[in-house]
């Protein structure tokens, strides 16, 4: 097994997001279980700025490429750029944050490095001879265990799962890997941001979502409160995105996104398997609801009958009059 | 020359509320029933669209799998593909996406070497798998672009297309060279319903089969794609403990007993 640990760093926007940090977390949750090295790879436009925000200790060193082209996410680009950062090292495992952008870069890395990929892993270890690592299939109802028999491996962290590493420590060294981008098949045309200003459902720490109990749109009225209330994501089930009540992009669930914030709070879902598969392992889940029987109220962490109208506002107000005492 | 648009389809369980038999760490198969990925509903529809605005564009589908696996290529046909391909290799019937990324673009150069391929289209991920990955996995192995999580494909000619992937925080709208690999979400359509004249056609269709060999695979392909990442076994996630449940008086008493505890536990 080879010792060295990879772990990619990816911007978003200019910034390090909350995942780069649950990569290096991951990474040096593994290093210590096979007395391993941790290195990191800064790739962007301003990678050697970023790489002096990376105050985490317990990294050996840091390879940053640098290049205006790497200003946006293009996967042709990134892949040439870390192709040259790895050229000549060997790496046992290689981590990358679980987002969209960083699950098609390491797709695209595992079949030029002709290195195996498991994505999405929650848990990664080692023992004596192997890295270890598990992920969950069939919409979390199994979980997969498997281990690495080659030289190298690809993993994606799932996102929320690991904690961020502290940034306690000082940067470490930051070597300069020279970088000039080869042709591309894919050119970056633009970026287009969220139209609203809402916390993203996937890294969200806390969920308010709301469903056919609402009885209607008006009813993500109260959810929203409640959600700026406690500074969380708007989440929905299909029933409400299917009767318009509000934008897909909020669907959680088998069709939607699967989530795991430590807060979840279900109002007025029912708890269909196609919901729970979303967001069935999320920390702590509350569930509101007027049907003590339904299937969300029996895998809930906490459990309140009642009229969603009566309670939600009532929970909103509780939490502010309790923040301003 | 006119497109040409394969699309994947894989046939996965009609159910991911499936049960392990935790001794022998394996999923039970017995009992269980198989149709089209749901996913892959949506990229056959997207091929079938890009076909109807581009006449004489031409539709394959493509699957990898054992003997359900022809139904689904059937399936597509009676959705609006003209023709399908399955490719039959046992020792890839696994959760291993790269192993069976590399069968399905051996696969594809075979396609590709009879007739041009531009675009290949996936779902979002397979419902059983749930990697979500292979789309651009293929496309590594064929050195093709690739982009997933796509919500719109914008334009297609025989030499680009302009796509809008969807990533956390917003869109990045990117231009591939064809030929090219995308993976499409729920948002790029409403699928059709698979029309009468698609279900005779589904029925009559002659669909070749491939294996290994065929595609160019020997036996020491599939140990260096197929072992890599071994799967050790299938287990059931634990069970979510025991909830509590809140009572009080009213409405008012059960809000401040919950919020009681959010504190407490620091959620809040």
């Amino acid at each position: 097994m080879e010792n060295q640990i990879l772990a990619v760093c990816l911007p978003q926007q200019g910034v390090l997001p909350s995942s780069a940090f649950e990569v290096l977390s991951a990474a040096k949750n593994l290093a210590s279980q096979s007395q391993g090295k941790v290195f990191a790879a800064v790739i962007g436009d301003k990678a050697q700025e970023l790489a002096k925000g990376l105050t985490v200790s317990g990294i050996e060193k840091i390879f940053a490429a640098e290049h205006p082209k790497l200003a946006h996410n293009n996967d042709e680009i990134y892949a040439q750029a870390l192709s040259k950062i790895i050229e000549g090292k060997k790496f046992g495992a290689i981590l990358f944050p679980g987002t969209i952008f960083g699950k098609s870069l390491a797709a695209l890395m595992s079949a030029r490095l002709k290195a195996g990929l498991a994505v999405d892993i929650a848990e990664i270890g080692a023992d004596s001879s192997k890295i270890k690592a598990r992920r969950a299939a069939y919409s979390g109802n199994a979980l997969i265990s498997l281990h690495l028999t080659q030289e190298t491996a690809l993993f994606t962290v799932l996102p929320m799962v690991f904690p961020q590493a502290e940034k306690t420590g000082s940067a470490p060294e930051t070597i300069l890997v020279p970088f000039e981008p080869a042709e591309s098949k894919m050119e970056y045309v633009s970026f287009q941001p969220e139209a609203s200003s809402e916390i993203d459902l996937g890294t969200a720490e806390r969920i308010v979502s709301g469903g056919r109990g609402l009885g209607n749109a008006e009813g993500f009225k109260v959810i929203r409160e409640l959600a700026g209330t406690l500074k969380a994501a708007v989440g929905a089930s299909r029933a409400a995105v299917d009767a318009g009540w509000i934008p897909y992009s909020h669907q959680v669930g088998l069709t939607g996104k699967t989530v795991h914030p430590k807060l979840y709070f279900a109002c007025g879902i029912s708890g269909q398997i196609q919901h729970l598969a979303g967001m069935s392992s999320s920390g702590t889940i509350v569930a509101l609801n007027p049907d003590p029987e339904c299937p969300m109220m029996k895998t809930a962490s906490l459990s309140v009958v009642g009229d969603l109208y009566e309670l939600i506002p009532l929970i909103t107000a509780e939490i502010k009059k309790r923040r301003g005492g | 020359m006119s497109l040409h648009i394969v699309v994947c389809v894989k046939s996965t369980p009609t159910t991911v509320n499936i049960s392990i038999d935790e001794t022998a760490g394996k999923i039970k198969t017995a009992g269980l029933s198989y149709a089209m990925n749901p996913f892959d509903e949506y990229a056959v529809e997207e091929a079938v669209r890009i076909k109807e605005k581009n006449p004489g564009a031409v539709v394959t589908a493509l699957s990898l799998g054992p003997e359900h696996a022809e139904a689904v290529l059937r399936e597509a046909i009676a959705r609006g593909a003209d023709k399908a391909v399955w490719l039959n290799i046992p020792e890839c019937d696994t959760h291993n996406s790269y192993g069976t990324s590399h069968a399905l673009a051996q696969a594809l150069k075979k396609i590709h070497a009879e007739s041009p391929v531009h675009l290949v289209l996936f779902g979002k991920n397979a419902s059983d798998g749930n990697a979500g990955v292979t789309a651009a996995q293929i496309a590594g192995w064929l050195n093709w672009p690739a982009a997933i999580s796509v919500k719109k494909i914008d334009s297609i000619t025989e030499a680009e297309t302009i796509v809008w992937r969807a990533i956390e925080n917003g869109v990045d709208v990117l231009k591939l060279k064809l030929p090219a690999c995308v993976g499409t979400i729920k948002e790029i359509n409403e699928p059709r319903l698979p029309s009468l004249k698609g279900k005779m056609a589904s029925k009559k269709a002659v669909i070749p089969k491939w294996t290994a060999a065929e595609v160019g695979l020997k036996a020491e392909d599939f140990s260096s794609t197929l072992e890599p990442l071994k799967i050790e076994k299938f287990s059931a996630p634990p069970p979510r403990p025991a909830g509590l449940k809140i009572e009080g008086a009213s409405a008012a008493e059960k809000a401040k007993k919950l919020v009681d505890i959010l504190i407490e536990r620091k959620l809040v």
